[in-house]
């Protein structure tokens, strides 16, 4: 394969996975539904991001379109899976309220 | 090796990066909000960058504006909370 | 409420070790394969596949079954939304100037997202796009005070957020009794039945993601439950 698709693979790769690890660090270490909300869509932005660039194939190429079907669906469970969270969590703080 | 288009996939790449430590360290919730649908434009951008422009589209409609709108409404929601939360 | 300073030493440990054997198995995965990707055989089908663009074909076709499973999450997701409770009051009406702004934006969505689905056989576009373009013309309306974001009464919003799924499954099982396998598509008729899919599943994604936003079950019912 072409050395410089390889090295915009990697470096766009690389930072997806950082994203990933800031996400996962972030999500164990704060506490509250705000900040664990906003890290667990930051891993899974970073696993698009890795999903993304895995697919890439230069600028001239048609992209691999599998990974990009499995991004598609993925972002809307993603926003899906966080408004149930939110209505969890509304519902939590109603019951603490009522007790 | 473009040269220039690597700078740009770099300044790209960091500028993301920083965007994400911003959100995520953020202590107001509000403002870690905006920092993230920020990030999520962002991101847009990277993807259309990266030949991916139907996922561009889709994260910054959906995965910067309506989790950001979802947030933001909740925290409005429970506004009077978070100032009780942020004053202790 | 400091988290206790052993869990701030362990958890960079483990995420070093996480990343590390991550970006091994990415460096390895991106130069270790040289044979025949997935890819080609992909972008090889898809002038059969009834759709010109390779990311609508794969969703809509080569992998029909994760597009169906994952709008049945959807519903499932606004089946739990739906179950935690009421929705939240509405917002407050707009004044004049986003009220005017608010009735050029919502039309120009909704044709977006019309344009968008047509599109998307042959260009960027699709269902999940013009799913958001609906959404996004909802929470729209919704943030301008209208207290249901534009959809219509309860048992309408329950059929349109079900109509994606069911369509989709309905598809699927009478191509099996017809003798052509579960989503298989006969290859004449392929374009047909994906824009049948797609048009369905885009009202149902705009739907639930309005629902969604709203945050709880709708009006009427609330009203009957009291």
């Amino acid at each position: 394969m072409n050395p410089e698709i390889l090295i915009t693979q990697m470096l766009y790769g690389c930072i997806g996975l950082a994203l990933f690890l800031l996400g996962i660090g972030s999500f164990i270490l704060h506490e509250g539904l705000w900040r664990r909300l906003i890290a667990l869509n930051v891993v899974g932005s970073g696993v698009f991001h890795v999903l993304v660039a895995v697919a890439y194939r230069g600028l001239e190429q048609t992209p691999d379109p599998i990974p990009h079907a499995l991004v598609l669906t993925g972002i809307v469970v993603a926003v899906s899976a966080t408004a149930l969270a939110l209505a969890f969590g509304r519902h939590l703080e109603d019951q603490n309220d009522h007790a | 090796m473009n040269l220039f288009l690597f700078c740009f996939d770099l300044l790209l790449s960091l500028t993301l990066l920083a965007l994400a430590v911003a959100a995520l360290s953020s202590r107001d919730p509000r403002r870690g909000v905006i920092l993230f649908i920020t990030f999520g434009l962002l991101l847009a951008l990277v993807w259309a960058r990266l030949r991916a422009p139907d996922l561009a589209l889709t994260e910054a409609a959906i995965g910067a504006g309506l989790t950001g709108a979802l947030m933001l409404g909740a925290a409005r929601r429970a506004a009077p909370r978070f100032d009780s939360e942020d004053s202790r | 409420m400091r988290p206790p300073s052993l869990l701030c030493l362990l958890v960079p440990l483990l995420l070093l070790a996480l990343g590390l054997s991550l970006g091994w198995a990415l460096g390895d995965g991106l130069k270790g394969y040289s044979g025949e990707r997935l890819a080609e055989v992909a972008l090889e089908l898809v002038p059969e596949s009834g759709a010109t663009h390779p990311v609508t074909s794969v969703l809509l076709n080569f992998r029909g079954y994760d597009t169906l499973l994952e709008l049945a999450v959807l519903l499932t997701a606004l089946l739990g939304i739906w179950s935690l409770g009421p929705a939240a009051p509405p917002y407050p009406p707009p004044g004049l100037v986003l009220a005017s702004l608010v009735g050029w934006v919502v039309p120009l969505l909704i044709i977006t997202g019309g344009y968008l689905l047509w599109v998307g056989a042959y260009a960027p576009g699709g269902a999940f796009q013009a799913g958001a373009m609906l959404g996004a013309a909802g929470v729209t309306l919704t943030l301008a005070g209208h207290p249901t974001g534009g959809l219509p009464a309860e048992p309408w919003q329950r059929l349109l957020a079900a109509l994606g799924t069911l369509v989709f499954l309905l598809m699927g099982l009478g191509l099996m009794a017809l003798g052509s396998g579960f989503l298989i598509y006969p290859k004449g008729i392929a374009k047909w039945l994906i824009l049948i899919i797609e048009a369905t599943a885009t009202l149902s994604i705009g739907v639930t993601l309005i629902a969604a936003f709203l945050g709880g079950r709708p009006m009427s019912l609330r009203n009957r439950s009291r």
